[in-house]
């Protein structure tokens, strides 16, 4: 079978954040066999725009993810949220220009969540983490809401994490409730955002886990932010791919 | 009711420091989540019903004209009298008009958000009759000092055992009592003596039916039935797009209403109410009212909120909502709390009035995925949003800067300068530590949580070295 060619969708958190994220999907792609393009280019799913109301703005960041990623046989991204933004939204927001709705079509059908990705369409046998050894004992999943009720990332990310030695799952209460973040309005009602975060974080500390893995950095930088404001110093908060790439 | 949906973001924070509030949320949530998830099991496809479900609304609101045509030809049939009523005033006068017409002193009412939308007890005091809510929340509310609902279906949830102790004791001058059926007794044996003095009962309707011409009733605590029966004069008050075609769509739908709003497989009293007493029957109305409501329904039909019509009024998707969970009902300032609130408040009420709303939700789409009707709720979130960008009516620093943002995205050089500068700026906001304890750029994120340091070099930086120095070896 020919090598799949996949552009790695970066997303713009992981690039300001925490590039770890990045270089730790890079490395379970190209371990499984890909060859990985990082395009240049890349900044911003648009998203952000589309949520809060800027429909142009939001147009055109479509636009110019749509010709950057175009060329590959797939896009990946180490999120459910922004590439179901490619996915699903795409096409719904550039539906009235049928030459690029077609264009975005046809980018969504290849688009794919990282985990999503490495078990049905790569179906990975082992991951890279497994041999490292470098996160071990209990970890909880929090399942991240565009990923989970738009993706369907439920299964993928636990059946991934089975492969690694030394981790073993301990399931939350809520794993599937809403952290909070919710992008803009995490910083437009801090408070409430906040107050739904803690509830997430009483559901991580009651699971026992010593960390808490999940496949959004928007969700992670928010449970993380309450745990450590909870005064909590020693629950690890990791992105999927760190567990499964182990050391980059 | 009046318009409070301006003062969402300053109602909240009062809400969050409210414990006795924060407790009955934390208890209400448990129930109705739990209960719900329960009850749609007994469905062999639950998804398949959520489908039969809203094709039946969208065959309605479709051709909403026709099917109220329907409706109203057919309750004349029965005997019944249709008015129309464009706004809340107009139910108001409607329904003073009638009670006028039959010498009316006191009306039992059950629960009608209709009722609320016009301000219709408020109404009907200023003209000498007096409302008497049955339903028990409604009831304890009423007697609060006409305390506004915070959830459709379960409008006291917000008040604990103590305070409907304490409201009773203070206006029944009994003793105070915390036992949960004394306290139900003691509101029936008031309510008792309403029931048969009454002369007019009003109710809400849950339903239309167009080939009967009959309203369905869906109630827990039987006083529906004592409002729709025992007075001479009936009036329903509801939503034009309360419409469905037959009683075998009834069931449908019936399959879907009770478990998703408290979880029962049935509600504990169900009726359908058929025209005019006859004279070989005992009981119901000797005149029976049907005031239609528009209030802005009309104008929802066929444009970008079309969907929302669909609704059934069940309250799952406040139930499940994050937010709602979080600071109850009250704090949206209308009728209508949670995701279809933040939707039905903008549209009926003024999108003016609610900047707020629309933003108030992490659009989860957990209401989505709950909903019986298949509304997509965070759709249509994020489709007011976009109106109210459109209108000019979200702050100008926030238009200035997200347009800026989405300018500084299509070009990549100036963006990579931008994050470059961005992660060394929160790398040394953090000082050295792992987290920043006060974020400049957003304060509201740092007022109850950390924001984790960054790493302190952008990804394209590392992976540009990263590539450099490959190319090099090789």
């Amino acid at each position: 079978m020919a090598t799949k060619r996949v552009g790695l969708f970066v997303t713009c958190l992981v690039d300001l954040m925490r590039p770890r994220i990045g270089f730790a999907a890079l490395k379970l792609l190209e371990t499984a066999g890909c060859e990985v393009i990082v395009p240049e280019g890349q900044t911003c799913c648009g998203q952000p725009a589309w949520n809060s109301g800027d429909a142009p703005g939001a147009v055109a960041l479509a636009k110019k993810t749509i010709a950057e990623f175009e060329g590959f046989d797939y896009v990946v991204a180490p999120s459910g949220s922004c590439g179901d933004h490619v996915r699903t939204e795409y096409p719904t927001l550039l539906g009235e220009e049928p030459e690029w709705r077609d264009r975005a079509t046809a980018l969504a059908s290849r688009t794919y969540e990282l985990t999503d990705f490495l078990v049905n369409v790569l179906k990975v046998d082992s991951v890279p983490g497994d041999a490292d050894g470098l996160i071990q004992g209990s970890v909880t999943y929090h399942d991240s809401c565009t990923g989970l009720r738009s993706m369907g990332i439920k299964e993928q990310p636990r059946a991934l994490l089975a492969k690694v030695r030394g981790v073993q799952l301990k399931e939350m209460d809520g794993c599937e409730e809403c952290c909070g973040f919710g992008g803009t309005f995490s910083v437009k009602f801090g408070e409430v955002s906040a107050a739904i975060a803690e509830r997430k974080c009483n559901n991580v500390l009651a699971s026992g886990a010593k960390a808490v893995v999940g496949g959004d950095l928007g969700c992670l930088l928010n449970i993380e932010g309450k745990l450590r404001r909870m005064g909590n110093d020693t629950t690890q908060v990791l992105h999927v791919a760190e567990v499964l790439a182990g050391r980059v | 009711m009046e318009i409070k949906s301006m003062h969402f973001k300053a109602n909240v924070s009062a809400k969050l420091a409210d414990a006795v509030l924060q407790g009955n949320l934390k208890n209400a949530k448990g129930k109705f989540v739990t209960k719900r998830a329960e009850a749609i099991k007994d469905l062999d496809d639950f998804e398949a019903t959520r489908d039969a479900a809203a094709a039946i609304r969208n065959k309605v609101i479709d051709n909403l004209d026709l099917w109220l045509e329907r409706f109203e030809q057919k309750a004349k049939d029965t005997g019944a009298t249709v008015l129309w009523a464009k706004d809340g005033a107009e139910v108001c006068r409607l329904v003073i008009d009638i009670a006028k017409k039959h010498g009316v002193k006191k009306v039992t009412k059950s629960k009608s958000m209709l009722s609320e939308e016009a301000g219709l007890n408020h109404a009907l005091e200023a003209a000498g009759i007096q409302p008497v809510e049955t339903d028990l929340g409604e009831y304890i509310l009423q007697v609060d000092n006409n305390e506004p609902p915070s959830h459709i279906i379960a409008p006291a949830v917000h008040k604990s055992l103590d305070d409907v102790a304490d409201l009773f004791h203070k206006i029944h001058g009994t003793p105070r009592k915390t036992d949960i059926p004394a306290l139900t007794r003691e509101a029936r044996e008031v309510l008792r003596g309403h029931f048969l003095s009454a002369e007019m009962g009003l109710s809400g309707g849950n339903f239309l039916v167009a080939e009967t011409g009959s309203v369905a009733l869906v109630t827990n605590e039987g006083n529906g039935r004592m409002v729709t029966t025992l007075p001479k004069v009936h009036v329903v008050i509801t939503g034009i797009e309360k419409v469905i075609p037959t009683l075998e769509d009834l069931s449908t739908l019936m399959r879907l209403l009770p478990r998703s709003a408290t979880g029962q497989s049935i509600s504990n009293y169900f009726s359908i109410l058929t025209g005019v007493k006859k004279p070989e029957e005992h009981d119901g109305p000797e005149h029976l009212y049907f005031v239609l409501v528009d209030a802005g329904r009309a104008d929802v039909v066929g444009g970008d909120f079309h969907a929302m019509l669909r609704c059934i009024r069940c309250g799952a998707c406040m139930n499940h909502c994050p937010v709602y969970q979080t600071i109850g009902g009250h704090a949206y300032g209308w009728v209508y709390p949670g995701p279809m609130g933040s939707v039905l408040t903008p549209l009926y009420a003024g999108i003016e009035n609610s900047i707020d709303l629309p933003h108030a939700a992490t659009l989860c789409n957990q209401c989505g995925i709950v909903c019986p009707v298949k509304i997509p709720l965070p759709d249509l979130l994020r489709k007011l949003r976009e109106k109210q960008t459109e209108r000019g009516l979200r702050p100008l620093t926030e238009r200035i800067g997200l347009r800026l943002w989405a300018w500084v995205a299509l070009r990549p050089a100036l963006y990579a300068l931008g994050a470059r500068f961005g992660a060394r700026y929160l790398k040394w906001l953090a000082s050295g530590s792992d987290r920043i304890r006060i974020l400049p750029a957003a304060p509201e994120w740092t007022q109850g949580r950390d924001f984790p340091a960054p790493q302190g070099k952008t990804f394209r930086e590392l992976y540009a070295a990263r590539q450099k120095t490959a190319k090099e070896s090789t």
